[in-house]
């Protein structure tokens, strides 16, 4: 009772930070720093469907993300309104997502993410080579941001708040999803596919909306860039962006709603202030995402824990251990 | 009609005949035993009789309908559910929640993305009721990885048991456990309704005598001897493979 | 000059230079069960340091075993050291790769700058053999045979080698190979060594014709996945197949669909993932 009180509480100091976090924060830096950790934490929540709940890697999600983004672009820029945009970019990269899916899912663990690496490397060569259709290697710009209802979402904060409202949809799916049979049936498919057959589920269709779920949020995500960025170019399919999202929902810890969440905010954060200072996001991005595999697999947020625990353990005489220990199996 | 029938059911992998045209038949309620040594192919036959993978001749009938290419996953719709000898549970989970898993995937809601789990009543309660069952709804709530190994081979029969299943198929379920704990797993077996039909493998031969109506004899893949239990067990060819003379 | 000819030539270049990428790409996959993803970059990494001791003076060959020999020894410091710590998660191992490959992409650029560096073709196989009107440049014929004469000894070395054979038990059964005493460990980091040493022999062979550029091993990496998935994990003949239809797919698709050149690569792999998900050669489905 008083943890979920706890949680109760927590959530709502966090929902109240987030929705005034443009007057406490004022710059207007800060605010688009926050606006990205919006749609990334989105991508890679939508990532995690996979990552941590089917215990899928996918090394082709930015594809996906990529799909979603030009989609839109190339149909504004031909003339047609941002909401035929919107819906068709949503609908395009649910159905690349089949694709990939049917593909992929031939497979599970490494074949798996070999198969989604090889699509990503697709589409990101027909993001880069087929020109007529992308403008290849010089992207494209995207002139104006939507006015859904005539909203103006040109300010920092008026995006920031619509990233907000996208953000938090994504969440509240997430917190249906996993508690609902179908994300507990998504669950098993992951820790026992053979028994999971056995009870009479069909575990290939569950792991396929999986990866529809997945990219749908990915598709959702994608967008929120493009209206960000006003700007979309082959460099975001490629594999970099893809093992970057990874890194999101492993940094954090798989297999949680906040992990991916935080991962995301860890990232972008880092991404931002690495590159004020220095040239070498990508050197960074291999160095912790080898530090992270090689020390805290489990993600930053439990491995953070356990590695406190193991410190404080160590500062204490050893009869306080063994008492320690004497609780926690009890 | 027999329950579950087995014609001539053929398997290779490779070069190795794992089973050689396996013929068995059993009648609705009756408790059939297959014995054999280790690698007799007893596993084996069980995994074509779920729809583990398909066999490369032969037929399996379950209640009168032919299921031989009928996906493992259907197969629990209609009627057959089964337990591992190598303990297959989710370990993440509480006990309650691996055996509501199990309720789950004969219910349509099983594809619900929408409501909780948790509210889903009627499910608990059966899970509960199979529980009650093994004699573990006292400890339902408890998280699997903190249960005992006999405890968990329990949780293997109570999430069969929770599908109402109509034959119901047991792989070596008294595997691993103290004499204590068998005689346990015994005692709840016999106590199931007798219109539940039962096939159990073991390889042991007096672990599992008490239990069987009926025996099938199984060695290198092939049917030795089958007969009523005491048929079996007067049989000189039974010694045989067991003594290995 | 025949235009289909040129594209043949060209195919069968670069059929030979990404077999001796994929084979120790194939190899590591078939045995370790992992597909390296810093393979693209000892090739990359392997070409600029053949660049380097070529600048330094060395003979043409020479710098090209030079930077075979560097790759190798940091194959087997990666494997030794960082890989082994993760024995049996070939997910956690998957992804060290992915985030070393980041790392060395980053420091080729500090070092090396992003300027394109093309190594002039060795003196001796400069020029062209002109017959009857059709011209074969010498060089692209040299990594022919430089490639067949690779393929050849690998396959003396796996076939008719006691270390051939173990890692071919290896590769068939790891379990079993260490059940009847086999080293298996010190097999993982030789083929990490001799595959890094092949990716970077073929860098420094390649760079003359394809010249060494940032973004190089990510544009190398995906054929060689392609390559294996092709031609099944852990098989030489596999590899050589599958190299030399992704060689000639590549040319004539650049040649005829410039636009989705690159997507017509992906076809066979798609058609092997549905119709033959083992490979053309291999036993094991991914």
């Amino acid at each position: 009772m008083t943890r979920s009180l706890s949680t109760l509480v927590a959530s709502a100091v966090a929902l109240l930070l987030l929705a005034t976090l443009p007057l406490w924060l004022g710059n207007t830096y800060y605010i688009n720093v926050a606006s990205q950790i919006l749609y990334w934490a989105v991508f890679a929540l939508g990532l995690n469907v996979l990552v941590g709940w089917a215990g899928l890697t996918s090394l082709g999600h930015a594809a996906l993300f990529a799909v979603s983004g030009y989609t839109a672009a190339i149909l504004v820029t031909a003339g047609h309104s941002h909401l035929v945009g919107a819906v068709a970019a949503i609908a395009m990269t649910v159905a690349t997502a089949a694709v990939f899916a049917v593909l992929a899912l031939r497979a599970t663990g490494i074949g798996f993410l070999m198969i989604t690496l090889a699509l990503g490397q697709i589409l990101w060569g027909i993001a880069y080579r087929w020109a007529s259709l992308t403008n290849g290697d010089n992207g494209i710009n995207f002139k104006t941001r939507p006015q859904p209802f005539g909203l103006d979402l040109t300010s920092a904060p008026a995006f920031y708040y619509l990233a907000l409202l996208v953000f938090l949809a994504a969440v509240a799916s997430m917190l249906v999803f996993v508690r609902s049979p179908l994300g507990a049936a998504l669950r098993g498919t992951r820790d026992q596919p053979r028994r999971m057959t056995a009870l009479g589920y069909n575990v290939w269709l569950i792991r396929f909306l999986a990866f529809l779920l997945s990219g749908f949020w990915t598709a959702v995500a994608g967008l929120l860039f493009l209206y960000y960025n006003q700007f979309i170019s082959p460099q975001i399919a490629a594999l970099q962006t893809s093992a970057e999202a990874l890194l999101m929902v492993i940094s954090g810890g798989t297999a949680t709603i906040l992990g991916p969440i935080a991962g995301a905010a860890i990232v972008v954060i880092m991404k931002n202030v690495v590159s004020a200072y220095v040239e070498r996001w990508n050197m960074v991005l291999g160095i912790i995402f080898v530090l992270i595999i090689s020390f805290m697999p489990e993600g930053l947020v439990p491995g953070v824990r356990r590695l406190i625990g193991v410190a404080w353990r160590g500062m204490r005489p050893a009869k306080a251990v063994i008492t320690v220990r004497g609780e926690a199996s009890s | 009609m027999s329950a579950l029938v087995v014609k001539g059911l053929t398997k290779a992998f490779g070069g190795l005949k794992v089973t050689r045209g396996v013929d068995l038949e059993v009648a609705p309620g009756e408790r059939h035993l297959i014995l054999g040594p280790n690698g007799a192919g007893k596993t084996t036959l069980f995994n074509q009789i779920t729809g583990d993978f398909f066999p490369d001749a032969g037929t399996v009938l379950l209640n009168g309908r032919d299921i031989t290419r009928v996906p493992a996953r259907q197969r629990a719709h209609m009627g057959l559910a089964r337990t591992y000898q190598i303990i297959t549970l989710f370990g993440r989970d509480t006990i309650l929640r691996n055996v509501t898993l199990a309720a789950l995937g004969l219910s349509a809601r099983r594809w619900n993305p929408f409501s909780r789990l948790d509210g889903q009543a009627d499910l608990e309660t059966r899970a509960m009721g199979a529980l009650q069952r093994v004699g573990l709804d006292h400890v339902a709530d408890r998280s699997l990885s903190e249960t005992s190994y006999g405890e968990r081979r329990r949780v293997e029969i109570a999430m069969a048991l929770v599908q109402a299943p109509k034959v119901m198929l047991l792989d070596e379920p008294f595997a691993g456990l103290s004499v204590e704990e068998r005689k346990g797993v015994q005692k709840l077996l016999m106590s199931l309704p007798r219109d539940l039909t039962m096939v159990m493998i073991e390889h042991d031969m007096d672990v599992a005598l008490e239990f069987a109506d009926r025996i099938t004899l199984l060695n290198f893949g092939e049917v030795v001897v089958q007969g009523t239990r005491a048929d079996v067990v007067a049989d000189p060819r039974t010694r045989e493979v067991y003594l290995g003379s | 000059m025949n235009l289909w000819l040129v594209l043949a030539i060209n195919s069968i270049t670069l059929g030979g230079l990404l077999f001796l990428l994929s084979a120790g790409f194939s190899l590591i996959f078939g045995l370790m069960r992992i597909p390296n993803l810093m393979h693209g970059s000892f090739f990359m990494l392997g070409a600029y340091m053949g660049s380097t001791f070529l600048a330094k003076g060395f003979g043409f060959w020479p710098a090209a075993l030079a930077s075979a020999a560097s790759m190798a020894v940091l194959g087997g410091l990666v494997e030794r050291f960082l890989l082994r710590r993760l024995a049996g998660q070939e997910l956690a191992q998957v992804l060290l790769t992915l985030g070393l490959s980041f790392i060395i992409a980053d420091a080729c650029l500090m070092v090396w700058t992003g300027d394109p560096i093309q190594p002039s073709t060795p003196p001796d196989l400069r020029g062209a053999i002109i017959r009857s009107g059709l011209v074969f440049p010498i060089y692209r014929l040299a990594i022919v045979g430089v490639a067949i004469a690779m393929a050849i000894a690998l396959w003396l070395l796996i076939d008719k080698t006691r270390i051939g054979a173990m890692i071919r038990a290896g590769v068939d059964d790891a379990p079993i190979a260490r059940v009847v005493g086999i080293k298996v460990s010190q097999l993982f980091t030789l083929v990490f060594c001799l595959g890094a040493a092949l990716a970077a022999f073929a860098g420094v062979v390649g760079s003359p014709y394809l010249s060494i550029y940032p973004g190089l091993d990510a544009e190398m990496l995906p054929l060689a996945l392609i390559v294996v998935i092709l031609g099944g994990a852990g098989s030489l003949p596999g590899a050589l197949l599958g190299s030399f239809i992704i060689g000639f797919l590549y040319n004539f698709g650049q040649a005829m669909f410039p636009d989705l050149a690159y997507v017509i690569l992906f076809v066979p792999m798609v058609l092997v993932l549905v119709l033959r998900p083992q490979g053309l050669f291999g036993r094991v489905a991914l």
